[in-house]
C-alpha cells in the first residue's frame, strides 16, 4: 500500500513514516506543507495520504483545505486528516461528498500503533474512520433531533461504531452480540434513514452523514 | 426618570404616519402649555430672592421686625424641608414631584409680593433674611427644570439628552452629600441650568405678552391705528380680542409644533453636557473597562496556570515517575516494567486531553483557523439544542474584537442550555457600518435578567473594553433577544478563502 504523508512536525512526520514502513506501507512522500501535498499526489497518486489539519505556510487550516481539493482532482481519493482536535463542523466538510475513503483522527490515536494503522488501511479501501471524540459530540448534540432520533438506543450505538468505522465483526465483538443481530440492526438503520439499496460500504458513509447531520 | 424614553418612538412607529402625526399635532398645544407653565414656575423661583430684596429696597415705610413674624416663621418652615428635599433630590433622589416642592416657596413669594393687599410683605421685616434660602432653592429649581426639560426632549424625540452633571461617588447617602455640596457650585452644569431656566422664563414670557396684547398692538399700530390710546382705531379691541379667541386654536393648533422643535433644538444645544464634560466621562469609562480587562486578564492567566500546574504539569511529572520505573524494573520485573509503561501512555494521553482542553478555553482552534462564523457554527454544533447560524462576515475582525464575540456567543448559548429550556436557537451574524452585530434569539422560556445573573453583567463588561454593547430582551415566557454590538471598523477582506465544502 502506498501513502503519501504531509505533516509539518519533523518528529511526528518521522514517527509515522517509521510507523507505517514498519507495517509494511510504501511512503511515497512526506512533506510539510500543502501546496507540496498536493504536488505529491498529483505524481504519485498514492492510494492513501495522511494529513495534518495545520500545516505551513497559514498554519490555520491548510492541510484540510489541501484535502478537499485533493478530493475534487482526485475524486475517491482516501484521505486521512490528523488533528490536535476534533470539530464536527470539519467532519461533515470531509464527508460532505458521500463517497468515503475518509478519516478524521486525533492526533493522540496515533500512540496506538496497530489501531491507527489498521485506521488508514479502512480508508485506504475506501471506508471511514472517525474520532470516538467526534462521535461522542454527536450523541450530545443528536440526542433530541433528526431522523437519528428514531432509531433505537442499540441501533444508535451500532451506527456510532459503524461512524468510528468498524466493521460488522468488530461491532458485534464490541458489543457483545452476534455478527447476524449487528447486521439485522444496519438494515434496520438503513431502512430508517432511508438510503436505498446500493453498495454497502456507500450506504454505510451516508448512514453516517445522515448521523451528523442530525 | 422613570418613565420610558423610547414609549414614544415605538408609539409613533405603530401608529405609521398619519395616527402618529395627528396625535402629535394634537398633543402639541398641551406639551407647549406644560413648558410655559414649567418656564413660568422656573422663572418665578429664581426670581423670587431679587424681587424680595427690590421689594425691601423700593418698598413701602419700615415696620417692626416683629409685626410679620408669623411669615417669617411660616416661610422659614417651608424653605428647610424644601432645602432637604431638593439636596436629596439633587444627590441621586427621583421623582417629579420634588420639584413642585423646590418651585413653590419661590412662585408663593412672587404672588405674594405681587398680590398682598396693602404694603409689600418682606419690605420691611426678617423675611428678607430668607433670602440666600430662598436663592439657594431657585438654584436647585433651575436645576430641577432643567432635568425635566431634558426628560421631556428625549421622551418627546427619542433621542436622549446626557446628564451633565458631575458623577458623584458611590457610597454612602452622606458621602454622596458632602461630595455634591463641595462641587455644586463650581459644577458649569448648574449655572447652565440657571441661565437655560432664565431664558425660557424670558421666551415664555415674551411670547404670552407678545400673544396677549397683539389685538390692542393691531388697535394701536394697525392700518388706521391713530398713535396712543387710539381706541376704534381698527376696530374695537373687544372685536379684536373677539376674533382672536376664535383665532387662536388655529394658531395654537399650527404654531406648537413650531414652539416645540425651537424648543428641542435649544435644549439640545444648551443642556447637553459640555465637551470637557464628555470628554472627562469618556476618561473615567476607559479607565474603568481598562482596569476590568486587566483584571479580567490576569484571572484569566492565574486559571492557565493553575490548570497547567495541575493538570498537564502533573501529568507530566506522573508519566516521568512511570518511565523511571519502569527503567528500573525493567529486567528484573518485566510485567510490572510493562504496567509501568501502560500507566505512562495512560497519563501521556491524559495529560492531552487536558491540554487540549485548555487550548479551546484560550482560543478555539476554529476560530483561529476559520473566524468567527464557522467557530460559532462549530460550536453549535457540540450543542444539545438545534442551532441555525446565519450571516457572513466579508473578512477577519481584529483578532481581539473576533474573540471577545465569539466568548460573548458562548456564554449566551451557555445560558440558552442551562436556563432557558430553549429547542432551538437562532444566531444572526453580520457587520453594518462600523458595527459587527450579533443577534442570538431563542425559544425559551425568557425571564433572562443582566442585572441578576453573572454571566450577562460578565459579558457586558467585557464587551464594554471594546465600547460594544449587549441588549437583552427577555419577557417570561419567552423569547429572549439578545443583540451584541461591537464597533470595528469593516473586516479587511478575506486573505485566505476557507475553500470549498463540497
Amino acid at each position: 500500500m502506498r501513502v503519501a504523508i504531509a505533516e509539518d512536525l519533523f518528529l511526528l512526520r518521522d514517527g509515522l513514516t517509521r510507523l507505517l514502513q514498519a507495517h509494511g506501507m510504501e511512503v511515497t512522500a512526506a512533506v510539510e506543507g500543502g501546496e507540496e501535498l498536493l504536488e505529491a499526489l498529483r505524481k504519485d497518486r498514492p492510494d492513501v495520504a495522511v494529513v495534518d489539519v495545520r500545516l505551513p505556510p497559514s498554519f490555520t487550516d491548510e492541510g484540510l483545505r489541501a484535502a478537499l481539493t485533493a478530493r475534487q482532482e482526485l475524486p475517491g481519493l482516501p484521505v486521512l486528516v490528523l488533528s490536535q482536535y476534533v470539530e464536527q463542523l470539519y467532519a461533515r466538510e470531509l464527508l460532505a461528498d458521500g463517497s468515503g475513503g475518509i478519516g478524521y483522527l486525533l492526533k493522540d490515536r496515533v500512540l496506538d500503533g496497530t489501531q491507527f494503522v489498521d485506521a488508514v488501511r479502512r480508508v485506504a479501501a475506501g471506508g471511514t474512520a472517525m474520532d470516538p471524540e467526534v462521535i461522542g459530540r454527536l450523541l450530545t448534540h443528536n440526542a433530541a433531533a433528526g431522523p437519528v432520533a428514531a432509531l433505537t438506543p442499540r441501533e444508535r450505538e451500532v451506527l456510532a461504531l459503524m461512524a468510528e468505522g468498524r466493521s460488522n465483526a468488530a461491532i458485534a465483538q464490541q458489543l457483545v452480540i452476534t455478527e447476524r443481530a449487528v447486521a439485522k440492526h444496519t438494515a434496520s438503520i438503513f431502512v430508517r434513514l432511508d438510503l436505498q439499496p446500493s453498495d454497502d460500504d456507500n450506504r454505510r458513509v451516508l448512514a453516517v452523514l445522515a448521523y451528523l447531520n442530525g | 426618570m422613570s418613565s420610558d424614553p423610547g414609549s414614544d418612538q415605538s408609539d409613533v412607529a405603530v401608529h405609521a404616519f398619519d395616527g402618529g402625526r395627528l396625535r402629535r399635532t394634537l398633543l402639541a398645544p398641551f406639551r407647549v402649555a406644560y413648558l410655559v407653565s414649567l418656564a413660568a414656575a422656573g422663572g418665578a423661583a429664581l426670581l423670587a430672592t431679587p424681587l424680595l430684596l427690590a421689594a425691601r429696597v423700593f418698598g413701602g415705610q419700615p415696620d417692626a421686625a416683629g409685626d410679620h413674624f408669623h411669615l417669617y416663621f411660616g416661610l422659614l418652615v417651608t424653605l428647610v424641608p424644601c432645602l432637604i428635599w431638593g439636596a436629596s433630590w439633587a444627590t441621586g433622589g427621583r421623582g417629579r414631584a420634588a420639584g413642585a416642592v423646590l418651585v413653590l416657596p419661590g412662585v408663593l413669594t412672587v404672588a405674594a409680593i405681587a398680590f398682598y393687599p396693602g404694603g409689600p410683605p418682606g419690605a420691611d421685616h426678617g423675611v428678607v433674611w430668607l433670602s440666600p434660602l430662598l436663592l439657594t432653592l431657585g438654584v436647585l429649581a433651575s436645576r430641577w427644570v432643567a432635568s425635566e426639560h431634558r426628560r421631556l426632549v428625549t421622551r418627546w424625540s427619542g433621542v436622549p439628552i446626557a446628564d451633565p452633571y458631575r458623577a458623584l461617588p458611590e457610597g454612602s447617602t452622606a458621602q454622596r452629600l458632602r461630595a455634591w455640596l463641595s462641587g455644586w457650585l463650581t459644577d458649569p452644569a448648574t449655572w447652565r441650568d440657571v441661565a437655560w431656566t432664565l431664558l425660557c422664563a424670558a421666551v415664555a414670557a415674551a411670547l404670552v405678552v407678545g400673544l396677549a396684547l397683539a389685538p390692542w398692538a393691531l388697535d394701536m399700530l394697525g392700518p388706521r391705528g391713530t398713535g396712543p390710546h387710539a381706541v376704534n382705531g381698527f376696530a374695537h379691541p373687544a372685536v379684536l380680542y373677539g376674533i382672536a379667541l376664535w383665532l387662536a386654536p388655529l394658531l395654537i393648533l399650527w404654531g406648537s409644533p413650531l414652539v416645540l422643535s425651537q424648543h428641542a433644538r435649544g435644549a439640545r444645544a444648551l443642556l447637553r453636557p459640555s465637551r470637557r464634560r464628555e470628554l472627562a466621562a469618556r476618561v473615567q469609562h476607559l479607565a474603568l473597562t481598562r482596569a476590568d480587562s486587566i483584571d479580567h486578564g490576569a484571572a484569566e492567566l492565574r486559571r492557565i496556570e493553575r490548570d497547567l500546574h495541575d493538570g498537564a504539569q502533573a501529568r507530566l511529572v506522573a508519566l516521568g515517575m512511570a518511565l523511571n520505573a519502569a527503567e528500573q524494573f525493567f529486567e528484573a520485573d518485566p510485567a510490572m516494567a510493562r504496567a509501568l509503561l501502560t500507566e505512562a501512555k495512560d497519563s501521556s494521553a491524559k495529560a492531552l486531553v487536558e491540554l487540549r482542553d485548555l487550548v479551546r478555553g484560550i482560543h478555539p482552534p476554529v476560530l483561529a483557523d476559520r473566524g468567527l462564523v464557522d467557530a460559532v457554527r462549530a460550536q453549535a454544533l457540540d450543542l444539545p439544542l438545534r442551532v441555525e447560524v446565519s450571516g457572513d462576515l466579508a473578512g477577519r475582525p481584529p483578532a481581539a474584537v473576533e474573540s471577545a464575540a465569539y466568548f460573548a456567543v458562548s456564554e449566551l448559548l451557555a445560558n440558552t442550555t442551562k436556563h432557558a429550556e430553549a429547542r432551538r436557537v437562532w444566531i444572526e451574524i453580520g457587520h453594518t457600518g462600523d458595527m459587527l452585530r450579533i443577534g442570538v434569539t431563542d425559544d425559551g422560556r425568557g425571564g433572562a435578567d443582566p442585572s441578576r445573573g453573572t454571566g450577562l453583567a460578565g459579558i457586558e463588561r467585557r464587551l464594554a473594553a471594546f465600547d460594544g454593547v449587549l441588549a437583552v430582551s427577555s419577557p417570561p415566557g419567552g423569547p429572549t433577544i439578545a443583540n451584541l454590538e461591537i464597533p470595528c471598523a469593516s473586516p479587511s477582506p478575506k486573505t485566505s478563502s476557507s475553500s470549498g465544502t463540497g
